[in-house]
């Protein structure tokens, strides 16, 4: 058998599962005291060239609240044409179409290597991708600029039979009429009103066909949309590519005065009350992607995150503190519920935000966290990181599909001696109670089901699990665990498809096979999980709390890590950060997930191949040059005395074409990094002593500080200038806590 | 006559009716056997008799009238000598009515004829008034005989008439008295003059309608009326000064002996009391006269049972008397003989005349009897005897009468039965007195003869009668129309039940004959310097010069010499009150307010009342300080202001200052009167265009956005040589509001929906509101755009009150005044602030809860207008509704906010396009002030206490108007506080501040300063009817609001005969209370009075929508003098002969009045009528329709053909006059005689009963009269 390295590697690669313990526990008492809990790290899309979906329907057990999908572990009897449920054990018999199986003849999905399938399901008509941008004009005019050439950019990245639509929003929110000859048409809201989602879609006249087109008749929004000429709004791209290019140049900032010493209204908060209204009004349960480009904090009207007043800064992580952020409480209320309703809806809200100062995504992130969205957080729409961000969102895969799906729902199904706690991730619960939901509640729990309502090949949930087998049930041996994700979502073509992913693992006594549960352990996905565990807790609880909660488990060196990180710590980061920051660790993979726990540091040198280095302040010298990969951030960082060759022109001399080499090969190294990572991380080349080194600095364990330099000689690395603990001080702390808390 | 007249004293004068009624039955006599021709004989006859008279009362009369004061005082002398003294030289009129009713008592004929020759001369106005019958016929002095003979002055004649009608009104009152032979009598005889001839003549048909009777009643009839009219042409001159007079006489001779007598026989007939019983109840007296015609034959008798005039006054006595009584009138008091003897006189004369002529022409009245039996009977018989009794109190005496009059005249003939029927005769008689008259005066009989052939052509012509008298005797015509009501009443009677019923329209005061004669005395251009003038009518032409005192063009007064107190105020219950037109459009050759500037400590001001300065500062010490007109403050000259007086005490640079030497200016305001101490903006006018359903499919929506492209180049400027200031927007609605961007670097126009009604905001503001010159290729993309956009639509229900909401936040935002026009259709429905649902419920009419429906559905709309006028937003409202859109609840906006209300109800864009583009047109171009406010500030004694008009008050001073276009007008009311001085007079100054069209800030200043007067006889001299008008229809139509209409017509009708009760109490010279007496100034109160009564708003007739009632109602309110009056009477002229330059005379608003054969042009500053007669001439049809065709006419065109003759160049030439005078378009309907169309034209022929109920005007006259004399009892 292989290791276990090379099984839980191609266990990720098949099915895109990663445990933090491939042999579970088989008792309560057990799982509890291995501190870490079974879980899992779970990629519902995870990109599979190599799997061609079945045009077929799964076969479901027929018992009710079970419905599991026929999987390679059911037994079957191929003379009575019979299978059994590995999860209720019910017999069921083969539809009709499966008359024809025997041994040698198996249905795909009764073969091992498919443990994961996909179904491609004729459900109704294929919906349509719905795109609605939300644009904010409250930018100053060359940012507004480069926002319009993207957004036009975009349409013709769209798939023509996709529909777009466009509000735009300042002081007022415009929904703009698409269809229109001649003249531009809009409708336009005040942004100072909080509006329902009937006021909305009457005010659009979308009452009637809303309730004649979609709900009735769902098979066809989209030839309602296109015959109908009620879906103004929503046009095929086709059909108003030009109009709407058009449109998009002409778009003015928002006329309104702003007078001195004043923020320009800007009413985020309604515009996505009108947007999400919108979409609820006319494509219910039908994916769509609404795309909010901001430049700035919602100003005014329900969602505001601070006044207009400049001499009112917006709120910092002190002012939370202090309790004195008067309208976060509310705004957040605002965006949650409007993030619910999107969600209910199978709609994606994604944040675009392009500002110096912070726009509020503290108050707004879970507007994309609970639907699926990007958050995307750059200084300008008038730069790289943005444009190329976005330009990415509409990237395709191997099959020139969208790497996007949308209205997903994920259900976990698990085998009698399991449940399901909670999954952290961008989704929202479907509050679907089953027999294999715990009542131990860790991320989003009580149900079985949850909405992820956009996908992206990367999307990766966390999924926790408890054992209730008691211990004095033993699982006989031998005996295996199971669980089954079955994903049904609409996929970038318009295709509804059902994922399904079922697994097994081996029962484990852990007294006597301590052994080999330990040797099970998955020390990354383990990390990754409890560093979401944490996230989630830090969200919703004290800070100080949360960090004392993540002393107790210990995970090694990540802890340390993520100790420091932003995911933790708002010291150093602003709450738009950090809700940004967290944002991303709850839904990136694994890998992306631990560089950002712990960014990685390659350091280049005349003195051979680039090679990992601690994220140490040791690493730091004078002739290397560093690459740290934070997953946010992509520094390059030439040491002292490299910086002073660059900057004395040696590369440019022919005899020192070595260094010039030296001196690429980082940035052929980042331009790789930067070529697959969404969103952009903010790229920095510096250098000793530049200001921006503070990137590289800051993540780098402090192991020669102000306070020790001296013991430590000069030789060697560069000191930091922080009270912070070096890794040193922390482990030294962490066995002297092992030693007292075991006791 | 009486009616006008008099006040005068006339009423002693009864006596001298009686005389009349001598002369009349005299000639009634005559009458009777003698045929129409024989009214022309005895005409001469009369003449002959009457001669005398005139001469003698020419004499009087001359002194009177022909040397004005001194006429006067002749009059004066007679009866109201004394009191006259005075009026003569204040009023005129009032002093001429006097001399009348002097006469008139003395003598009415006599006094007539000749006080009115001379007195006319010299004051044709006051006298006109009155006498405009009676006097003019001074000719009559000739004329007495004239009159009766001269008839020329037929209309005056019939003014006399109705002046002794009136008196005959008295009479019936009196009329149980002695007086009601005598009226009778004293009407006889004027009216006699005029009236009987009519009454025979038309007794038969002529008068009454000369229906029946075409021919020779017709001939009768007119001659009648000519003769009235003749008379009062002679009397014109007396008019002027005496005429009055001479109808006084009239009803004097009524009166006086009579008094009881008169009324009987009056009542019965009478002059008086024919016309005052015909004018008031005519029936009744129809009634009677009927009877009496029936039953006499006789009644010719009966109407000389006015011979009960006769009997009261011996014929003899009469007849001889009537020279003798003259001149004894008009010295005065031989009342009882005099009277007697004059009316006698006159009446003798007649009556010698007559009886001669009376035979010839007494003949027809025999004919005339016949058909007046046959006409009479049916009206006659029943009515007569009942009538006569009603009319009196009079009855009594009538029966007394009668038998006298029976005795007297042909007492012997039907005294008996006749008694009755005499009084009824006696209105017949009456009438035959007027042929009796016209028999007299060969004159009438001449008359008729003409006007016979004018009735030939146009029987009802008796208009045409009355044109040509009016031309003689337009001064006089009033007074002898008293005669010609004689005569007319009898005519009525004679012709038919029906035309019985109707006094006889002529006899009573015409306001045509008023305003033709104000247009001629007003010659030269009137100066504003007199303090306590009054102005010259608002029909009448003429230029104003500046001399102190705001023009009437800006400010008009009811009264112009105020009572000193509150008391007299009071007892009088004349309302003190101003029609202030603040920003009116003056003509071409008046300059236009100047633009003071006093600098930056702005202008000056009173320091206790902030009155700011006027010529009424009164500068002393040298200069150095200024004593407040109004509140007698002294303030210091501020250094900069400092100018040395001159010897006199004025100024040196007094005529340098517009503000120190005129009664109108503006001050440059500063920025202490500006809103938040900030300069204003421009204004901006936004546009909003209703695109639901009804409005694209009528096509409004088209028009307007067509007629907008080129009508944005005439927005409001006060440089002819700029551009426009003012900035323009565009939003169209339906259930849902769109703006729209065209802001001027757009390619094309944007629009942005607003669909959150409930709750109105203004989606953009750069791009809203823009410059018509930067932004022009956008703006009419747009308006191309618009129809096209909406063509599909399916939306029918719309909204509204979030429609000016977006209005008033758009220029909120843009932090500037404007004005909103409104393009709405429908009752505004949807669900949104302001939602209405149809209340139109026709059970509530007539009940206490009617007032309700007008009154706003829902607050809503009043605290929005409060909003809007604190933003200075002007709401223009176009209506094109097709079923009820409650325009009370509507209009609450715009009506608060100084804005205007079209309405085009079942707009089709064929037909009525040109009206509302017109309308469109003129309302975008007019000159319009934003912002405003108005206070008045007035001598202390009296106060401004109530507005009437279009604005918004928060508190009780100050006049808030968010517009004020230069239609706009306010009516202010003033009530007393303390008591005012004669020396001082009293003092107002409008003062108005507002922000022009160029967006400058400005005051503009008017004064106006007034007498006072410790006599009520000044203040009825000086008073001015139309604005009196005004007044009350403001009063009125608010008062629905909170009121039941039937008690504020009550109101009305009380205050009004309280203010003619009040006259005749204390102004008139003792006469009968049978009498009615009409103050000079006011005699037209009554019919105007009853137009605004039978108003669609106080009466409305079945087919009169709530919306129009609420439409009229808001429209009334910022009316100006002029508007009210045509509105209230229309203008109806006959189109025969056009003349450049001048206009036909136009004719009453009666039926009566049209010929079949004419055309008519009726104008009521709202519609415009051309009215065809059935069996108009091919030749005018040639020249109008360019068919000779009848039947080809199509009366669905909206424009006449453009026909290449001078008459129909110089009809549309009239037909464009027309509409440029009036702040609103108005359309012409054509309508051909008994066609549908007819229905409608009728309702404005005001003098007629209309089909809703409301009264004719001589029902109404008659109903005043009781009314009055209810009062005086």
């Amino acid at each position: 058998m292989a290791t276990y390295q090379e099984f839980i590697q191609q266990n990720e690669d098949r099915d895109g599962v990663r445990f933090s313990w491939n042999l579970w526990p088989s008792s309560r008492l057990e799982a509890t005291r291995l501190v870490a809990p079974v879980s899992c790290l779970f990629t519902p899309l995870k990109e599979r060239p190599d799997l061609p979906p079945v045009q077929y329907e799964p076969v479901l057990c027929s018992r009710a609240n079970c419905k599991a999908v026929l999987n390679p572990l059911c037994q079957v009897d191929f003379r009575a044409k019979i299978w059994a449920c590995n999860f209720c054990f019910q017999r069921n018999p083969f539809p009709p179409s499966y008359a024809g199986i025997s041994e040698v003849n198996q249905p795909a999905e009764l073969m091992p290597q498919f443990s994961t399938i996909e179904y491609i399901v004729q459900r109704g008509p294929p919906a349509p991708l719905i795109f609605l941008y939300v644009v904010d004009t409250c930018l100053e005019e060359e940012d507004l600029q480069a926002l319009k050439e993207s957004l036009q950019m975009s349409l013709s990245l769209l798939p023509p039979n996709a529909l777009v639509g466009l509000i735009t929003f300042g002081r007022m929110v415009q929904v703009h009429e698409l269809s229109c000859e001649g003249i531009a048409k809009s409708y336009v809201f005040r942004g100072t009103k909080d509006l329902s989602a009937k006021q909305i879609q009457e005010m659009l006249g979308l009452m009637k066909p809303a309730a004649a087109g979609n709900q009735g008749r769902p098979a066809a929004p989209q030839d309602a949309a296109a015959s109908s000429g009620k879906f103004w709004f929503l046009q095929p791209v086709h059909r108003v590519d030009m109009n709407l290019t058009d449109l998009l140049g002409e778009l003015q900032r928002d006329p309104w005065p702003v007078p001195q010493g004043k923020r320009p209204l800007r009413s985020t908060g309604v515009a996505l009350t009108v947007a999400v209204g919108l979409l609820e009004g006319t494509f219910p349960n039908t994916g769509a992607r609404v795309m909010l480009f901001i430049g700035g904090p919602p100003t005014q009207g329900p969602g505001m995150v601070v006044g207009d007043e400049l001499k009112t800064p917006i709120r910092s992580w002190h002012d939370i503190q202090k309790d004195n952020a008067r309208h976060l409480k509310k705004a957040t209320k605002y965006y949650e519920a409007l993030a619910n309703r999107s969600a209910v809806n199978g709609h994606n809200i994604d944040i675009y935000a392009c500002a110096l100062d912070q726009t509020g995504l503290l108050e707004m992130k879970c507007l994309s966290n609970l639907t699926g969205g990007h958050i995307v957080m750059g200084d300008s729409f008038n730069t790289s990181l943005f444009k190329q961000t976005f330009q990415r969102v509409f990237s395709k895969d191997y099959n020139g599909d969208f790497r996007m799906a949308f209205g997903g729902v994920l259900e976990v199904k698990t085998s009698r001696e399991l449940k399901v706690c909670g999954t952290i991730g961008p989704c929202v619960s479907l509050n679907s109670k089953g027999s294999c939901v715990s009542e131990n509640e860790m991320g989003i729990g009580g149900t079985s089901q949850w909405k992820v309502c956009s996908l992206t090949p990367s999307t990766t949930l966390g999924i926790y699990f408890e054992v209730v087998n008691q211990h004095n049930a033993p699982v006989p041996q031998g005996g295996r665990g199971a669980v089954q994700f079955v994903t049904q979502y609409q996929h970038s073509n318009t295709q509804k498809r059902i994922r399904v992913t079922t697994i097994a693992r081996n029962w484990a006594d852990a007294q006597s096979q301590i052994q080999h549960i330990e040797s099970s352990f998955d020390q990354e996905a383990a990390a990754v999980l409890m560093a979401r565990l944490g996230v989630f807790r830090a969200e919703s609880e004290e800070g100080p709390d949360v960090l004392r909660w993540l002393d107790r488990q210990l995970i090694r060196l990540f802890m340390f890590h993520l100790r420091r990180s932003p995911f933790l710590q708002v010291f150093n980061n602003s709450p738009d950060e950090s809700s940004y920051y967290r944002h991303h660790f709850v839904r990136q993979d694994l890998t992306q997930s631990l560089i950002m726990i712990q960014p990685i540091l390659y350091s280049y040198s005349f003195h051979g191949p680039p090679e990992p280095v601690l994220l140490d302040s040791s690493s730091i010298l004078p002739d290397r040059i560093l690459l740290m990969d934070t997953f946010f951030q992509l520094v390059i960082y030439h040491g002292e005395t490299i910086a002073q060759w660059r900057k004395a022109g040696y590369q440019e001399m022919a005899e020192y074409e070595n260094f010039k080499q030296l001196l690429q090969a980082p940035l052929d190294d980042a331009q790789e990094i930067l070529q697959t990572r969404f969103p952009m991380p903010r790229y920095i080349d510096t250098e000793h002593g530049g200001s921006q080194a503070r990137f590289l600095l800051s993540k780098v364990n402090p192991s020669q500080t102000h306070n020790n330099l001296y013991a430590w000689g000069q030789e060697t690395g560069a000191p930091i200038l922080t009270d912070d603990v070096s890794l040193q001080v922390f482990m030294d702390h962490l066995k002297k806590l092992a030693v007292s808390s075991s006791a | 006559m009486n009616v006008n007249q008099h006040t005068p004293m006339a009423s002693p004068y009864g006596q001298p009716q009686p005389g009349y009624g001598h002369p009349g039955y005299a000639p009634l006599d005559g009458g009777y056997p003698v045929p129409y021709a024989p009214y022309n004989g005895p005409a001469s006859a009369y003449q002959p008799g009457a001669l005398p008279q005139d001469y003698s009362p020419f004499t009087s009369f001359p002194s009177k009238a022909v040397a004005a004061t001194p006429v006067s005082d002749l009059s004066s002398p007679l009866d109201l000598g004394p009191a006259r003294g005075p009026p003569t030289s204040g009023p005129p009129p009032v002093s001429v009515p006097q001399p009348f009713n002097q006469y008139s008592p003395s003598q009415g004929d006599v006094q007539n004829g000749p006080p009115p020759m001379t007195q006319a001369p010299p004051r044709p106005a006051a006298s006109q008034p009155y006498n405009q019958g009676a006097v003019n016929p001074s000719g009559p002095h000739s004329s007495y005989p004239q009159h009766y003979g001269p008839p020329p002055s037929m209309q005056q004649v019939t003014n006399q008439m109705t002046g002794m009608q009136i008196n005959s009104g008295p009479p019936t009152a009196a009329g149980p008295g002695y007086v009601p032979p005598h009226s009778s009598q004293p009407p006889i005889s004027t009216a006699y003059s005029a009236a009987p001839p009519p009454a025979y003549s038309q007794a038969s048909p002529p008068a009454s309608s000369a229906p029946p009777q075409p021919p020779p009643p017709s001939g009768p009839a007119t001659s009648q009326q000519y003769y009235g009219s003749p008379q009062s042409p002679s009397q014109q001159p007396f008019n002027s000064s005496l005429p009055p007079t001479s109808q006084q006489q009239f009803t004097s001779p009524a009166p006086p002996p009579p008094s009881s007598q008169q009324t009987f026989p009056p009542s019965s007939q009478q002059t008086f009391p024919p016309s005052s019983q015909q004018t008031f109840p005519p029936s009744s007296q129809q009634t009677f006269l009927p009877p009496s015609q029936q039953n006499f034959p006789p009644s010719s008798q009966q109407t000389f049972p006015q011979s009960s005039f006769s009997g009261p006054m011996p014929p003899p006595s009469q007849a001889p008397a009537p020279p003798g009584s003259q001149p004894q009138q008009s010295f005065s008091p031989a009342q009882p003989p005099f009277s007697s003897a004059p009316p006698p006189v006159s009446q003798p004369a007649f009556i010698s005349g007559p009886p001669p002529s009376a035979q010839g022409s007494f003949p027809p009245r025999a004919p005339p009897p016949s058909s007046q039996s046959g006409s009479f009977p049916s009206a006659g018989p029943p009515p007569t005897s009942t009538p006569s009794s009603q009319y009196q109190g009079p009855m009594p005496p009538q029966q007394q009468h009668p038998p006298s009059q029976p005795s007297p005249y042909h007492a012997g003939p039907s005294p008996p039965s006749v008694q009755m029927p005499p009084t009824s005769m006696a209105q017949s008689n009456h009438l035959p007195p007027g042929p009796q008259g016209p028999p007299c005066p060969p004159g009438p009989m001449q008359q008729p003869p003409t006007q016979p052939g004018m009735q030939g052509g146009y029987p009802p012509q008796q208009n045409g009668a009355f044109g040509q008298v009016r031309g003689p005797q337009p001064g006089y015509a009033g007074p002898y129309p008293g005669q010609p009501n004689y005569g007319a009443p009898a005519p009525a009677p004679a012709p038919a039940p029906p035309a019985q019923k109707r006094l006889d329209p002529d006899s009573i005061p015409s306001p045509i004959q008023v305003i033709e004669d104000d247009r001629a005395k007003s010659t030269e251009p009137f100066t504003t310097g007199v303090r306590g003038q009054a102005p010259p009518l608002v029909t009448t032409n003429f230029q104003v010069k500046d001399q102190g005192n705001a023009s009437p063009r800006f400010i008009r007064c009811t009264a112009y010499n105020m009572p000193c107190t509150a008391d007299m105020a009071k007892q009088s219950q004349v309302p003190l009150a101003a029609v202030i037109k603040p920003l009116a459009t003056l003509p071409p050759d008046e300059t236009p307010p100047y633009l003071v500037d006093h600098g930056e400590g702005g202008p000056i001001r009173c320091n206790r009342c902030k009155a700011y300065m006027c010529p009424y500062m009164q500068f002393i010490e040298g200069g150095r300080r200024f004593q407040c007109g109004f509140c007698s403050c002294v303030t210091e000259v501020p250094p900069h202001y400092f100018q040395h007086l001159d010897h006199t005490g004025k100024r040196v640079d007094c005529y340098d200052r517009p503000e120190l030497s005129l009664g109108s200016y503006e001050f440059l305001a500063t920025v202490d009167y500006c809103k938040n101490n900030k300069l204003p903006q421009p204004p901006a006018f936004i546009f909003l265009i209703d695109v639901s359903y009804n409005a694209v499919k009528s096509g409004m929506v088209g028009i307007v956005c067509q007629e907008l492209k080129s009508l944005l180049d005439y927005l409001p400027r006060e440089n002819p040589e700029m551009d426009s200031v003012v900035r323009v927007g565009f939003v169209t609605y339906n259930k849902v509001l769109h703006f729209y961007n065209v802001k001027s670097s757009l390619a094309q126009p944007q629009m942005l929906v607003v669909s959150d009604v409930s709750d109105m905001f203004v989606p953009l503001l750069d791009g809203f509101l823009v410059n018509v010159n930067e932004s022009r290729l956008v703006i009419e993309s747009l308006l191309d755009q618009i129809p096209e956009m909406f063509a599909d639509t399916r939306e029918t229900e719309t909204v509204f009150g979030p429609v000016i909401q977006a209005g008033l936040e758009a220029l909120k935002a843009a932090d500037c005044a404007g004005k909103l026009f409104v393009f709405h259709t429908s009752l505004p429905i949807a669900e949104a602030p302001g939602k209405l649902k149809n209340r139109e419920d026709k059970k509530l009419i007539g009940t206490d809860k009617e007032k309700s429906l007008f009154q706003p559905q829902v607050g809503f709309y009043n605290t929005l207008a409060k909003d809007c006028v604190a933003q200075g937003c002007c709401v223009d409202l176009f209506l094109f509704p097709n079923q009820y859109v409650d325009v009370a609840t509507l209009s609450v906006v715009p009506v608060s906010t100084g804005g205007s209300v079209y309405k085009y109800t079942y707009f089709q864009a064929q037909s009525d396009q040109e009206r509302f583009l017109n309308d469109l047109r003129r309302d975008i171009q007019k000159l319009v002030g934003f912002d405003a406010v108005m206070r008045v500030r007035t001598s202390t004694g009296i106060r401004a206490t109530d507005f009437f008009g279009s604005f918004f008050m928060s508190n009780t001073t100050d006049v808030e108007l968010a517009g004020l276009d230069c239609d706009k007008a306010i009516t202010v009311e003033f009530k007393h506080d303390d008591k005012l001085s004669e020396e001082t007079g009293a003092l107002m100054q409008c003062a108005i501040l507002y922000t022009s069209c160029s967006g400058h800030r400005r005051l503009r200043i008017h004064n106006m300063a007034v007498n006072c007067c410790s006599q009520l006889a000044d203040l009825y001299r000086n008073c001015e009817t139309d604005t009196i008008i005004n007044f009350f229809s403001k009063y009125a139509f608010r008062g629905v609001l909170n009121n039941p209409t039937k008690a504020v017509r009550d109101t009305l009708i009380n205050q009004c005969a309280q203010i003619l009760a009040c006259y005749r109490k204390n102004c008139a010279s003792p006469s009968s209370a049978g009498q009615l007496i009409l103050p000079e100034c006011m005699k037209l109160l009554p019919v105007y009075l009853n137009c605004v009564l039978k108003s669609d708003l106080l009466l409305p007739g079945a087919d009169v929508s709530l919306d129009d009632r609420a439409y009229l109602r808001q429209l009334i309110s910022c009316m100006d003098v002029s508007e009210s009056h045509v509105f209230f009477y229309p203008r109806l002229l006959p189109l025969l002969k056009l003349e450049s330059g001048s206009l036909p005379v136009a004719v009453r608003d009666s039926e009566e009045r049209l010929s079949k054969g004419g055309v008519y042009l009726l104008e009521t500053g709202l519609h415009l009528f051309l009215w065809v007669g059935a069996s108009a001439q091919q030749e005018l049809l040639l020249n109008i329709f360019g068919t000779t065709s009848f039947s080809q006419i199509d009366p669905s065109m909206t424009s006449l053909p453009v026909l290449d003759n001078p008459f129909s160049q110089r009809l549309r030439e009239i037909v464009d006059s027309f509409r440029a005078q009036r702040p609103r378009y108005m359309k012409l309907m054509v309508v051909k005689q008994e066609d549908r169309a007819e229905l409608i034209f009728r309702h404005f022929l005001v003098e007629d009963k209309c089909a809703s109920g409301g009264a004719s005007y001589v029902d109404f006259l008659c109903h005043m009269h009781k009314e009055i004399r209810q009062l005086l009892s």
